[in-house]
């Protein structure tokens, strides 16, 4: 069973979790995720590692409740058991098949936004250990939405925290925040942007303006995860590929994100009727509490 | 000479109801239609049925045991050489096996094995008997160590052997090998035991609380552990299981769905026939109030001809679509089951045959609109022996439908090919193994579709058996 030994609220819609996964804990890298059912008739909801923990057996997943699934999930304490984690799948992040005395010459800009930060999290604490440049810019709605500032702060060398309404730091999107950065002089090897799929797609306009490659990680529709249904294809470079194996990271200048954002309003009108029957089914369960 | 008795009918669902519900086609024969069916076989000397069957199940013993009114030892009978009889008798392509080479078919109708097979899997766990208890290595001569297997029957091994994945080869391998003493885990990558039995075969064919789980549960009274939500190739390494098994069998399939390579393939609305089955089956996306959501549409179109194109087909009409099937050959070579084929059209799916695919049409939300086909002609015999399609020039027609779903067969998985160093991979991406299904790396043996490329259920069974006793030769040569 799959243990929940820590929860934490880190925002009114973001959850973590610390989970008893000692097989995934072994082997996760950064880059890779994992695929979670919380109970025996559940959907497989696919989550991106936070981090990752040999010596205690865990995995830490970050998690925004939206739909009815992602409710249910949150609905878990504790001391509770999650039905299925499955993982580490997808290929690890690139940077860790190369020789860390190479990637340790670079500097890496990342761009997080809202719960992208967390997939950001064993990234950028790998390369900040080896010693490669990491900044981070850190992009949300508004202050409360901004997640695991303490955390990254300790893995990189310059934390830009970004909200739209400028409730905390600088004001704006992440890409206006880098374009600020590169005009004052700074220098990028190498852009990785994890977020909506949107923000992914203009981090990598804003990052191909000033040459800087730019690596994104897909957040696709997914079932097995395996590579055994495709319901995660995205077209990279005109070709069809699978983010549960082929990625989920990919260069994001050859990614379609127009494409991928359409694919991923497949199931909308399901998972809002979902989603309303959810909410439904847990008003009822308040009231009865209030009548007594 | 008398006249031959024609088959003994077996009692369906009603076409028109069962294309509405997902409960079983085939009610399956009673203890009186299967004694009658079974008076029917010849009880052949050199049974051919039995040549014909890829796990050699003893067919005319089981079947003359029917007869005597001895269903249980009918079940030990087929036991020795199966341990998923009543998955078997629903999902085998009887008619170009056993059946295929039963003697009475060469006049008029083959005794219905399959059937008969089911019944007494049926049977005896409706009835709550266990066959498998008497089957195993302690048993009489009639045991199932094969001769070339049977040196150290009998002994307390305790060897440890892993198996990838619980699919058909696994299933089979893992209940010899256990029968023989084995201490033998199975790895499975999903969260439930079974693989193709369970997010592949829908329920109307094969019923999973029915038949696949008691049947898994079998193989686990072995002594058979299965461990879920593992990936090996991700979560565990195969060098990992060699380090820590006494040998590895590779059996985790042919998972990657193909796809036709044609413009539109990525729009809203084309499922891949895996995915779709997937939702439908492992995640039961049919039952009122399921969390994992489907769509088939008021339109389906299904690409292919094969079981899996059944099953899709099969699914979407039941899931309130109307089907058709497209295929660019014609009824004649349709590689799927005749029997999917006939309740396939009984239940009202449409087969536009000598019709292939050329671009998926989607409307300005990315939705599907329609598939563009082009209409086509048979030519000349190619490799596979079938009538090759030739395309009509100019001739195409556009079928409106909401949902395009690709049946077009599965690659094998890179999976472990891309994790395991050593381990030689065909040009296809299967795993190279010999005649004893051994591969590349010593201790670590591979069959079924892993090896093969998609095929069928028993076959895939039939080298989980082979290899099974390959295993157990490498790990006697080893202690010797």
């Amino acid at each position: 069973m799959y243990r929940i030994l820590r929860k934490e609220q880190l925002s009114s819609v973001i959850t973590l979790f610390e989970v008893e996964a000692p097989f995934v804990a072994n082997a996760a890298k950064p880059g890779q995720f994992l695929i979670v059912r919380s109970l025996p008739d559940s959907e497989r909801i696919p989550l991106t590692v936070c981090n990752f923990n040999r010596e205690k057996g865990s995995v830490t997943i970050v998690i925004q409740t939206i739909g009815a699934s992602s409710k249910e999930l949150c609905s878990l304490n504790e001391g509770d058991c999650v039905c299925d984690v499955v993982g580490p799948l997808g290929l690890p992040s690139e940077f860790m098949n190369e020789e860390p005395a190479q990637v340790a010459k670079r500097r890496y800009v990342f761009l997080a936004g809202g719960l992208g930060t967390a997939p950001v999290y064993p990234q950028a604490k790998y390369l900040h250990s080896i010693g490669a440049g990491v900044d981070v810019i850190l992009g949300a709605k508004t202050e409360s939405l901004v997640i695991l500032e303490k955390e990254l702060s300790q893995v990189c060398d310059n934390l830009y925290i970004c909200t739209d309404d400028g409730s905390k730091g600088f004001k704006g999107l992440v890409t206006a925040k880098l374009e600020e950065l590169v005009n004052a002089g700074a220098k990028y090897d190498m852009a990785v942007a994890i977020g909506p799929m949107i923000m992914m797609k203009f981090a990598t306009v804003t990052a191909m303006k000033y040459n800087i490659p730019v690596v994104v990680s897909m957040n696709t529709l997914m079932v097995d995860g395996t590579g055994m249904c495709g319901a995660c294809r995205v077209t990279v470079g005109g070709e069809t590929k699978f983010a549960c194996v082929d990625g989920p990271e990919f260069n994001g200048a050859l990614v379609d994100f127009d494409g991928a954002m359409k694919r991923s309003g497949i199931f909308r009108e399901q998972e809002q009727k979902a989603n309303a029957l959810y909410e439904e089914q847990r008003d009822h369960k308040c009231r009865i509490g209030i009548g007594k | 000479m008398a006249e031959m008795k024609s088959r003994v009918p077996v009692r369906e669902q009603d076409p028109l109801v069962r294309a509405k519900n997902f409960k079983e086609v085939s009610f399956g024969y009673n203890l009186e239609e299967a004694t009658a069916e079974a008076s029917r076989c010849l009880n052949c000397k050199k049974p051919m049925c039995m040549t014909a069957c890829p796990v050699s199940v003893h067919i005319p013993v089981f079947i003359s045991r029917i007869v005597a009114g001895d269903i249980k030892g009918a079940g030990e009978a087929i036991a020795q050489d199966s341990s998923l009889p009543a998955i078997c008798g629903r999902v085998c392509p009887q008619e170009t096996q056993c059946e295929g080479s039963c003697i009475l078919g060469k006049k008029g109708e083959p005794v219905a094995i399959g059937r008969l097979e089911r019944f007494v899997a049926d049977w005896n766990r409706e009835n709550a008997i266990s066959a498998d208890s008497t089957a195993g290595c302690q048993a009489d001569s009639a045991g199932s160590c094969g001769s070339n297997a049977s040196e150290n029957c009998g002994t307390a091994h305790k060897k440890k052997v892993a198996i990838v994945g619980s699919g058909p080869s696994g299933l089979a391998a893992a209940s010899d090998l256990a029968k023989w003493g084995y201490d033998v885990t199975i790895y499975e990558s999903l969260h439930k035991p079974g693989g193709v039995l369970v997010y592949g075969i829908p329920e109307f064919r094969l019923p999973k609380e029915k038949v696949v789980k008691p049947e898994i549960e079998s193989v686990k009274r072995l002594g058979v552990k299965i461990i879920t939500n593992v990936v090996i190739g991700k979560t565990l390494s195969v060098e990992w299981l060699r380090e820590n098994y006494d040998a590895v069998f590779l059996g985790q399939g042919a998972g990657l769905p193909k796809f036709s390579n044609i413009p539109g393939e990525n729009l809203n609305g084309v499922f891949s026939a895996n995915e779709f089955l997937t939702r439908n089956n492992l995640m039961g996306a049919f039952k009122e109030g399921a969390k994992t959501p489907i769509y088939a549409g008021s339109r389906a179109v299904v690409i292919g001809g094969g079981n899996v194109a059944m099953d899709a087909a099969r699914t979407a009409l039941r899931l309130g679509a109307d089907v058709t099937i497209v295929y660019r050959r014609s009824m004649a070579e349709l590689p799927a089951r005749a029997e999917e084929v006939h309740h396939a059209q009984q239940e009202g799916v449409r087969f536009m045959m000598l019709t292939a695919p050329v671009e998926v049409l989607g409307n300005e939300n990315g939705w599907v609109k329609a598939l563009r086909c082009q209409k086509m002609t048979l030519g000349e015999p190619d490799a596979s022996g079938r009538r090759s399609p030739i395309p009509i020039e100019g001739e195409f027609i556009d079928i409106e439908t909401d949902t395009v779903i690709p049946a077009l067969g599965t690659s094998p998985n890179k999976l472990i090919p891309q994790t395991t160093p050593g381990l030689e991979i065909s040009k296809r991406g299967t795993v190279v193994a010999d005649d004893d299904l051994a591969t590349s790396i010593p201790g670590v043996f591979a069959g079924g579709d892993a090896v093969t490329g998609a095929a069928t259920v028993i076959l895939a069974m039939g080298a989980g058996r082979k290899a099974a006793a390959s295993i157990h030769k490498y790990l006697n040569n080893l202690m010797q």
